[in-house]
């Protein structure tokens, strides 16, 4: 992904120097003609074209923000409610993401999530010790919302 | 427009100062360090990251003025409080800090009693 942006901005400055105009507004003509340019020789890359995976980044970003939102929605309920009526608990996730890195956004996205908290993630980084706010109800929900997560960020990495 | 904008931003520095309240509320209420970690690192996240959206606003509406650090101060609590949140339930629990009794489930001590060398390691 790297090398396609580097070449990118490479034909950029290319287009610059054939037309002999040292603008900001000739830097984004050329990136826009190199865009075109990767998106034809795309078959000669090992990795995808990278654009879809700057889309899957900010697909990504967008999750964040809402989860941020409605888990704030929720634990809002929680404390304002008169009675406290939650069951918590720590349960495990195992997780088919493999990188570093990916685990740790996994991570932060579940702990930004509605009601729920990571305590810990096992030595051999395949499970996630997560506590829960209300584990009756929203252990099923909870599993389908981290299928869609993990899913997101495979589209990532990908 | 100018009025508008100084709505927006009144509305989101109100709505931050309410959040880090419940916050605070949250953590006196709630029964053990695990759940009141949930309101600590979500409820004051959004809080701050509100309260500095709204300060932006109004000095970029006000003043004109495009003040860059704000918004790399909201990335930053944006990365940094989940983590914060994670380590402090991690070292909680692994200094035996107890859940609270109507918890139901424990499946972390359960792979730990099933694996003793992790328990003896730490």
């Amino acid at each position: 992904m790297a090398f396609q942006i580097l070449l990118n901005v490479f034909l950029a400055f290319i287009w610059m120097f054939l037309k002999n105009e040292y603008t900001g507004t000739t830097f984004l003509v050329g990136y826009f003609f190199g865009l075109l340019i990767i998106l034809g020789i795309r078959r000669f890359f090992d990795s995808r074209f990278y654009l879809l995976r700057v889309f899957a980044v900010v697909k990504l970003i967008l999750i964040f923000t809402r989860e941020l939102i409605l888990s704030n929605i929720s634990v809002l309920k929680v404390i304002l409610r008169p009675k406290l009526d939650i069951r918590p608990g720590i349960f495990a996730l195992e997780t088919e993401l493999e990188k570093d890195w990916e685990i740790t956004i996994l991570a932060n996205l579940i702990t930004l999530t509605p009601g729920t908290l990571v305590v810990d993630v096992s030595p051999d980084n395949k499970t996630l010790y997560i506590h829960a706010m209300d584990i009756a109800d929203k252990e099923e929900a909870i599993q389908d919302i981290k299928g869609s997560f993990e899913k997101a960020i495979m589209e990532v990495s990908k | 427009m100018t009025e508008i904008f100084k709505f927006i931003s009144g509305a989101f520095i109100l709505l931050g100062a309410f959040l880090s309240l419940v916050s605070a509320f949250g953590i006196i209420r709630l029964p053990d360090v695990y759940t009141r970690n949930h309101a600590a690192s979500k409820t004051s996240t959004l809080g701050i990251m509100l309260l500095l959206t709204g300060t932006f606003i109004f000095f970029f509406v006000e003043h004109g003025h495009f003040n860059s650090r704000i918004l790399l101060g909201i990335f930053f609590i944006f990365m940094t409080a989940p983590v914060a949140g994670h380590l402090i339930s991690r070292a909680a629990y692994n200094t035996d800090v107890k859940l609270w009794d109507q918890s139901v489930e424990d499946d972390l001590k359960e792979s730990r009693e099933s694996k003793p060398s992790l328990i003896e390691r730490e």
